[in-house]
């Protein structure tokens, strides 16, 4: 975004970014603003992967990825970045390798972490702009905060099964993220995309409309998602825009901000339904399950998740009740005897035992880990997802 | 009146999957009102115990979020299009 009269393209820029050099809007002046522009992707997954091949592909000068996690084979039907033979391997390993042939003239920086309110600052304040490619509140809630503090345009998309979300969040010249949500939802809520799937084109029609952001708040052209929600129905096929506002009571934005530094964002999401069953000591683990079925114990297994994961794989002897049907088939079950409750990996399955215990339910139980640790534990030959 | 309230995915599992519902009111709250009673699932997902509004979930009457018109007593009219717009934080 600055300095673009000190950068130069080398022969081989000119032929390979040609298309662009023959658009009035880019042009010369504007390759080399992209040449000289810095940009920081929070992620490399779903969002991160078709973000950094544009970005890459578009010749910004400097790239940075910020990710901690390693290639998981449930990961490819979208993670574009990633091959078979990634799986294991650091993402950020990957994404360096397929960016760098992709486009050596860009320097790509890797920081193999956790976003987290020590490091955030220092990190993003040696980028023009931030792109959010996470996949959680807290992280969601920090980048936020974290770019309104160093007057950073955030570049933010979401998405949800066959749902998505883009805009521009940039406090200088309009709304941050808790102008639009003050606060995040309670966890457990809010289905994660790991509960609740994702078509896999999805993230690659929200990263690649975070990727023209991202480009043209570079080149300064055109109009942008700032003040405004894009809101995207693949089903559908229906892009809706919605208006944002400053909201002028925002807690880190607004006139009188009261959130003048990054917080905890861990304990301001909120610990998990499952963590809480956890530390009171409400959930079961495979194993104790496993020798409590083998020794004949009564116990009713139910399964919450939705029909078409039970179809896939499920413990013998359960029974399938979904748990958006769980508050109107309660009265089926026995208060009396014991239930061990359980979902993919045991999230969905904590809120159903929070569910009934406050319902008067005092015999329930969350499996540890969902069917993913039983899998793992007791019966390996069970197809994963 | 009828008025079309958009339901995004993930509050669908709570109504019968529809991603839309036309219920009956003259306001915002009337017609949340109409729906919840319809799925009364609905209700924690978008009020909390309060009886407010959820801070993660906005609610739009065609392009405008209501906290910028009247609230609950923003009113509505034939043809508008009133939209639930919650917090989805997946990206991964």
């Amino acid at each position: 975004m600055t300095n673009a009269g000190v950068v130069e393209l080398n022969r081989e820029e000119f032929l390979r970014y040609g298309r662009h050099l023959i658009i009035p809007e880019v042009g010369l002046e504007g390759q080399r603003r992209l040449k000289s522009a810095s940009v920081l992707i929070i992620g490399a997954g779903g969002l991160g992967s078709p973000l950094a091949f544009y970005l890459t592909a578009a010749g910004v000068g400097r790239i940075g990825m910020v990710d901690f996690d390693v290639v998981d084979l449930s990961n490819l039907q979208r993670q574009i970045l990633h091959t078979t033979k990634d799986v294991g391997r650091s993402k950020l390993e990957s994404a360096r390798e397929k960016l760098e042939s992709l486009n050596p003239n860009v320097k790509i920086e890797t920081y193999e972490m956790r976003l987290t309110s020590e490091n955030a600052l220092d990190l993003i304040k040696e980028y023009d702009i931030v792109v959010d490619g996470t996949d959680n509140f807290p992280t969601r809630y920090l980048v936020n905060d974290a770019c309104v503090f160093l007057k950073k345009p955030n570049v933010y998309g979401s998405i949800f099964r066959f749902e998505g979300q883009v805009s521009v969040f940039y406090a200088d010249k309009g709304p941050c993220y808790r102008c639009l949500y003050k606060e995040p939802p309670p966890p457990g809520l809010v289905p994660s995309c790991a509960e609740g799937g994702v078509l896999g084109v999805l993230p690659g029609i929200i990263g690649t409309i975070q990727a023209l952001e991202t480009i043209k708040l570079i080149l300064g052209i055109g109009e942008l998602l700032i003040g405004k929600l894009l809101l995207f129905d693949a089903l559908k096929m229906k892009f809706r825009e919605l208006k944002l506002r400053k909201d002028p009571e925002c807690p880190v934005c607004g006139e009188n901000p009261t959130v003048k530094e990054l917080i905890d964002y861990e304990a301001f999401c909120g610990i998990t339904p499952e963590q809480t069953l956890h530390q009171s000591g409400l959930e079961i683990t495979p194993e104790e399950l496993k020798e409590k079925l083998e020794n004949g114990e009564d116990i009713i297994l139910i399964d919450v998740r939705e029909p078409v994961e039970y179809e896939i794989n499920r413990i013998e002897g359960s029974k399938l009740i979904p748990l958006s049907k769980l508050p109107e088939k309660v009265n089926e079950l026995d208060q009396t005897r014991e239930i061990v409750l359980y979902c993919k990996m045991g999230g969905r399955s904590a809120r159903a035992v929070q569910l009934l215990r406050e319902l008067g339910f005092t015999r329930v139980k969350n499996l540890a880990g969902g069917i993913d640790a039983w899998i793992e534990k007791i019966d390996p030959t069970m197809p994963r997802y | 009146m009828k008025v079309k309230v958009m339901i995004p995915t993930p509050l669908r599992p709570y109504t019968e999957n529809r991603d839309s519902v036309e219920v009956e009111g003259n306001t915002v709250s009337e017609l949340l009102n109409a729906l919840t009673q319809k799925y009364p699932q609905l209700k924690r997902h978008l009020f909390s115990e309060d009886g407010n509004l959820r801070s993660f979930v906005n609610i739009y009457v065609n392009d405008e979020d209501i906290r910028y018109l009247d609230g609950g007593n923003t009113s509505v009219k034939d043809g508008d299009v009133v939209s639930i717009v919650p917090a989805i934080a997946g990206g991964n």
